[in-house]
């Protein structure tokens, strides 16, 4: 039978002392999907997204990325999977060539791999005048387009996102979803954590976490008609509002 | 008198001035007004609000706040303004109270004096008034925040994008907060990256790589967006929007929420565009007249 499941998670938790961050979440992610993980602050999106990246062990129920255990296996994620995040993503102090070659030593590719996949980039990106500048003199924008590139260099199943648009003028910010379309029309699964509302809507399906819950978790369309919204900012702020926990 | 006044300010960064961070930005806050500084990371709002707050000196150009010049009277401001910078800058070993007790103490007042000013504020942290300020959440950080920088109650409230990073519920609690306090009679100027916080203010200037693209109330800069636009989708977006792009009647095309957003060259476009959503009847394409938003505007005053 045909499993196209790149994320599974079931009845996942996570406690630290009493509290407990993640509360029994169970749900999939398949191939090529893009997943919008959206929940306020506190509500225990990173700690959750810290599991399946293989950085956190669980406490108690099951979880598998790109087929891998997260128990058993989270040495073998990490190099499974692309991340990207808005605080860390580039070295500034090294080169736009540099840093693809750095990224893909890591992941272990070889010369000529990397050779290729960092032509291809430059020239997707054009970037090919900017091979050799350092990435702290390129604008922002360029910065997040080059971070995505880097963070899906070594070819992984799925790449995670940590509010990758943040701070983002809003031309560059459609541009950033334009390479995330074509990411996933290649097969990468997208998993995404974003504050704009609107970004939501550019999800296939969207999870709402509250209080360490999976409190929604749908298309944009069907979420809206569950919750009688007609915006996804709507659906957001009436289930975040449900919100009791006490923020930390 | 103007609460703010800013004339011509450059201010370069480098060796050789060759960042160009404020390109002769001008303009003027009134007083009780909420000014918002509208755009994305570095468009030059960090060094704005320093510039405000006589924490760093402009190449060149004027600025006054309550009337005071912020090179020569720069005594004078720091004593009447609240400044509450990006990044968290508060005490992490002292507690929300000696925290809060500190900020009174070093500008001559106390707790007492302006509780009246904080109070909406405070009593949301306050059951935590004993935690060390490191240790409590981002929300209730950026509430001490906002109580320290009020407590000597100021003239003038800098601001400098309090809402980066917090989520849709708690920026909209932020606003309600500042809503308050403009009733007060204290002139506000607040960055964000936020495009939609926009409409929340009284007027705003949308700023991006170091120079004014627009200052006006966020009315007139809507009704001023000079292009038809249309809002269409199906159920293919992405080939949506590629084939919209192919085509030669359109200005720009982009995603925008549930929709895409068609802007047109001229009004001539329009029956175009109708025939174009008829042409994609199998995809269940739909169109609808739309009304630009701060977001529109800003990507036009970027792009055309």
């Amino acid at each position: 039978m045909a499993n196209d499941k790149v994320i599974t998670a079931d009845r996942l938790t996570k406690h630290f002392g009493d509290f407990v961050a993640v509360d029994h979440i169970s749900f999939d992610v398949h191939k090529g999907e893009i997943f919008g993980f959206l929940g306020a602050n506190g509500a225990g999106k990173t700690t959750a997204m810290r599991m399946l990246c293989g950085l956190s062990l669980p406490s108690s129920g099951k979880a598998t990325v790109a087929g891998l255990d997260v128990y058993r296996d989270n040495e073998k994620i990490k190099r499974s999977i692309g991340y990207m995040s808005q605080k860390f993503s580039l070295y500034d102090d090294l080169t736009v060539k540099e840093n693809m070659q750095f990224y893909g030593g890591i992941y272990g590719k070889s010369d000529a791999f990397i050779k290729n996949k960092t032509a291809y980039i430059l020239d997707h990106l054009h970037l090919e005048k900017e091979a050799n500048a350092l990435v702290k003199s390129l604008p922002l924008g360029w910065k997040q387009k080059l971070a995505f590139s880097v963070a899906i260099f070594h070819e992984p199943e799925i790449v995670f996102l940590d509010e990758p648009t943040g701070g983002v003028d809003p031309v560059t910010r459609r541009e950033f979803w334009n390479m995330i379309y074509q990411a996933s029309d290649l097969g990468i699964t997208i998993f995404v954590t974003t504050h704009y509302m609107d970004e939501a809507e550019y999800c296939n399906r969207v999870s709402i976490m509250v209080d360490g819950r999976i409190e929604a978790l749908d298309t944009p369309a069907q979420l809206k008609q569950t919750y009688g919204a007609v915006s996804m900012d709507e659906v957001f702020l009436k289930l975040a509002r449900k919100a009791t926990r006490n923020e930390q | 008198m103007a609460a703010v006044t800013v004339q011509n300010i450059i201010k370069t960064y480098g060796k050789k001035k060759e960042v160009l961070a404020l390109n002769d930005i001008s303009f003027n806050v009134e007083q009780g007004e909420l000014f918002g500084i509208i755009g994305p990371d570095g468009a030059g709002k960090t060094s704005l609000f320093r510039i405000f707050t006589t924490l760093l000196l402009a190449d060149s150009g004027t600025v006054t706040v309550d009337g005071f010049d912020v090179i020569k009277e720069y005594k004078a401001i720091r004593k009447r303004v609240g400044y509450m910078p990006g990044k968290f800058s508060l005490y992490p070993d002292l507690t929300v109270e000696e925290n809060l007790n500190f900020f009174a103490t070093i500008f001559n007042s106390s707790v007492k004096d302006n509780y009246e000013l904080i109070k909406d504020i405070y009593i949301q942290i306050e059951p935590f008034k004993e935690r060390k300020a490191g240790k409590l959440s981002g929300g209730m950080k950026q509430k001490l925040a906002l109580c320290c920088a009020l407590i000597h109650r100021p003239s003038v409230l800098f601001l400098d994008e309090p809402t980066t990073g917090v989520d849709a519920v708690s920026r909209k609690e932020f606003w309600e907060m500042l809503k308050g306090l403009k009733q007060q009679g204290i002139t506000i100027l607040v960055s964000t990256p936020y495009m939609d916080e926009a409409k929340l203010c009284d007027r705003v200037a949308l700023i991006q790589d170091g120079h004014i693209l627009s200052i006006n109330t966020p009315q007139v800069i809507v009704d001023e967006f000079a292009y038809p636009l249309w809002a269409v989708k199906s159920d293919k977006m992405l080939y949506l929007l590629n084939d919209l792009k192919a085509t030669d009647f359109i200005k720009d095309a982009y995603p925008f929420g549930e929709f895409h957003h068609v802007v047109l060259k001229d009004v001539s476009g329009e029956d175009k565009l109708k025939l174009f959503i008829q042409d994609h009847q199998t995809d269940n394409a739909i169109i609808k007249s739309a009304k630009a938003d701060i977001e529109d505007c800003f990507i036009a005053l970027m792009k055309y």
